[in-house]
């Protein structure tokens, strides 16, 4: 089966600015597939690209299997939910859910009987007649998707879709756009700038910075395993701590910075006399007076959560370090003022080579 | 006028008294009542706005048309005779319009009913025509066209409106003319023989009336378009609709409200329009307005002339009525 969507040496630029360059990927039939990344990265622009509203200005997009230049965004089969919606206000909910169907001249009969089901099936069945002023955020976010799975998209798209729901709503809505992907068996692909959500959802997950992505993987590689220091510092908390390498061996790396020498694994294959930054995960670090400690610094504020505790310190040479206790730790928390031993496991550093620009 | 002095005594506190309960009304049906009139301004600020938009509604507007309406169902008098015994109402003027002379011999007025007509009609036409060439440019600019662009195309809408309405409309006279510009290039390219009389067959006419009010419809239309979400057209487009499709059942029913308001403008002040139609009418169209005119001035009819010119509004109220009826528009959104 051909891939779902192929994009291949996509750039687009705006002028002399390049706000997607040189994305190369391939999603999977029935994937449930996110783009990461801050405000401002790309994501959307290079959503419009696949869906057909922005042509790139190189490369190109395959759409199971055809190459889709020239073909507008009304003869792809793609449908894209935008991230305010853009459901029509004159129009009622099933209206809405019909339009795409009314569009391709469907019969009135059977167009009736298919936004029936599609009401049924976002659970608003009793909804049809309403104005879509009359709904909900949520209501209104599965009109959207209803009025999109109408047309039958082999690829939906979905841009921050649940950015204007309340946290509770938006938690909800994850395990329901999940369930709808299953259900349909359809591609997915899902922008956010929330790496929870694009945790929880997703099958695989693109991690974007400044127009360039920088990682594609399932959510655990991200995670555990980034690759480039703003993957490890995007992608949940992280400590990075610059440095040098002073040598390599066995698949680790030894760096020198001025807090002490720290050792942590070497996975991008980095050689000795390299800039390098050392990330440890706040929850990997260890505090207390053992032989693992390999450097000393000041606790500043101490957060308990009850389940873990942040603790923010200050090392010596200034920077702020974060350290998560879990749980278990709650009688010996230190206070702000207190002098900490701190230190971690090798396999719990990651040695990553420093961005060009940081 | 008899009884004057009751009138414009009596008048005035009927309408500031109807203004009050209309205005209560209005607070009841409405779900979310703010505070009073009176404790939002103070009393005294409060009352100054009330008398002095009574006074400005009353005075300016209601008085004179009262005067017209009174003025339409009284005979022409010499002023020695008004108040007099032969002062009585009469429906003779509105009798007039219909059936002309008594001493005429035929049974119907056609001269002016024709003229009445082919002014409404006309209007209509003229109002589409205005429509079609405005809509799209209203769109570009609203959806698609780039500021700088935008800017530009304002300033050449405008511009133009800085000259004297009578001063265009002979300008669209002398580019019309049988030995007029449009004449020349025709005759000098060859693609016609004879030059052709653009004016008597009121091509000036249509071309002068669109063109007077052609901002009149753009603003509206710029206004109301320019407030939809560009998304809605992008979803729409996404879900597979052809162009057509968009503007009929997106973008057009979203601008409802600035069509209605630009069509209703360019209609009523069309179909009142008096420089265009004196100056660019062909010989044998009679426009309304030029013949209400000549009630007033060359008949110094003045009754005659106040009932035709309520003939001409009231038709002009009821039909833009039906219209916004017809397309489910109330009077108030037109004003959004
Ligand atoms: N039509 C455009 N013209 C010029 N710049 C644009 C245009 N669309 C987006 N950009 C720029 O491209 C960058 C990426 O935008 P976008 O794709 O919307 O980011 P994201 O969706 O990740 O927040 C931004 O810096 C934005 O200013
Ligand atoms: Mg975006």
């Amino acid at each position: 089966m051909a891939a779902a969507v192929e994009l291949d040496g996509v750039n687009v630029t705006f002028g002399d600015f390049v706000a997607v360059r040189d994305a190369n990927l391939v999603i999977e039939p029935g994937e449930f597939f996110s783009f990461l990344g801050p405000s401002g990265c790309g994501k959307t622009t290079l959503l419009r690209t696949i869906s057909g509203f922005i042509e790139p200005t190189r490369g190109s997009v395959r759409i199971g299997g055809k190459d889709m230049k020239g073909i507008g965004p009304n003869r792809r089969p793609t449908a894209l939910i935008f991230q305010n919606l853009a459901l029509f206000p004159m129009m009622s909910v099933a209206e809405n859910i019909g339009y795409g169907l009314r569009v391709r001249g469907v019969p009135r009969h059977e167009r009736d009987e298919k936004v029936k089901n599609l009401l049924i099936q976002v659970a608003l069945a009793e909804h049809g007649h309403k104005q879509v002023s009359e709904l909900s955020g949520g209501q209104k976010q599965r009109v959207a998707i209803a009025r999109a799975l109408a047309v039958e998209p082999s690829v939906l798209l979905l841009d921050e879709p649940l950015s204007a729901l309340d946290l509770k709503l938006r938690q909800h809505m994850r395990a329901e756009l999940r369930a709808i992907q299953k259900r349909v068996g359809i591609t997915f692909i899902y922008i956010t700038h929330d790496q929870g959500e694009a945790l929880t959802m997703s099958d695989r997950i693109a991690v974007m910075n400044a127009g360039v992505i920088e990682q594609v993987g399932n959510g655990r590689a991200v995670y555990a395993e980034p690759r480039t220091p703003f993957v490890a510092s995007f992608v949940g908390e992280n400590n990075g701590i610059r440095g040098r390498i002073t040598s390599v061996a066995n698949g680790e790396a030894v760096l020198d910075t001025p807090i002490g020498t720290l050792r942590g694994r070497n996975p991008v294959g980095l050689a000795a006399g390299q800039d390098a930054l050392l990330f440890v995960r706040p929850e990997a670090l260890r505090i207390g007076a053992g032989a693992g400690a390999l450097f000393e610094g000041e606790a500043l504020d101490v957060a308990y959560e009850g389940s873990v505790t942040h603790i923010s310190m200050r090392v010596r040479t200034g920077q702020k370090l974060t350290v998560t206790l879990g749980g278990g730790a709650a009688d010996a928390l230190p206070q702000p003022g207190d002098t900490l031993q701190v230190g971690f496991e090798p396999r719990d550093g990651l040695v990553l080579a420093k961005a060009a620009d940081a | 006028m008899s009884g004057g002095l009751p009138l414009i005594i009596g008048l005035p506190l009927v309408a500031a008294v109807l203004l009050v309960v209309l205005g209560a009304l209005e607070r009841r049906h409405s779900p979310a009542a703010g505070p009073g009139f009176f404790q939002r301004n103070g009393v005294a600020v409060g009352l100054y706005l009330a008398l002095a938009v009574g006074f400005w509604a009353f005075f300016i507007i209601v008085l004179p048309q009262l005067a017209m309406v009174d003025m339409s169902f009284r005979p022409k008098l010499p002023p020695s005779q008004m108040g007099g015994p032969k002062d009585v109402f009469t429906l003779e003027n509105y009798r007039y319009f219909l059936f002309g002379s008594t001493t005429s011999t035929a049974s119907w007025n056609i001269l002016h009913i024709k003229a009445f007509f082919l002014t409404i009609g006309v209007s209509i036409l003229v109002t589409l025509l205005n429509f079609a060439i405005s809509y799209p440019l209203a769109f570009h600019m609203a959806q698609s066209a780039p500021v700088a662009r935008l800017r530009v195309l304002l300033l050449l809408l405008i511009i133009p409106y800085w000259v004297n309405e009578i001063l265009r409309a002979f300008a669209f006279r002398v580019l019309l003319s049988s030995g007029g510009v449009v004449n020349k290039l025709l005759l000098g390219s060859g693609l016609t023989s004879e030059p052709i009389d653009f004016l008597a067959a009121d091509v000036g006419l249509y071309m002068g009336l669109s063109y007077a009010y052609l901002l009149m419809m753009i603003f509206p239309l710029y206004n109301a378009i320019e407030s939809l979400d560009k998304n809605q057209i992008e979803a729409a487009r996404d879900l597979g609709a052809p162009w057509w499709h968009i503007h009929a059942f997106v973008v057009m029913p979203h601008a409802k409200p600035g069509i209605a308001s630009g069509c209703t403008l360019v209609f009523m002040l069309c179909a009142g329009a008096l420089a265009a139609p004196l100056v660019l009418g062909g010989p044998r169209t009679l426009w309304f307005t030029p013949i209400v005119y000549d009630r007033f001035y060359q008949a110094f009819n003045w009754p005659q002339g106040a009932a035709y010119a309520l003939i001409l509004l009231l038709t002009c109220i009821v039909f833009v009525l039906a219209v916004l009826r017809l397309f489910r528009l109330s009077l108030g959104e037109i004003t959004r």
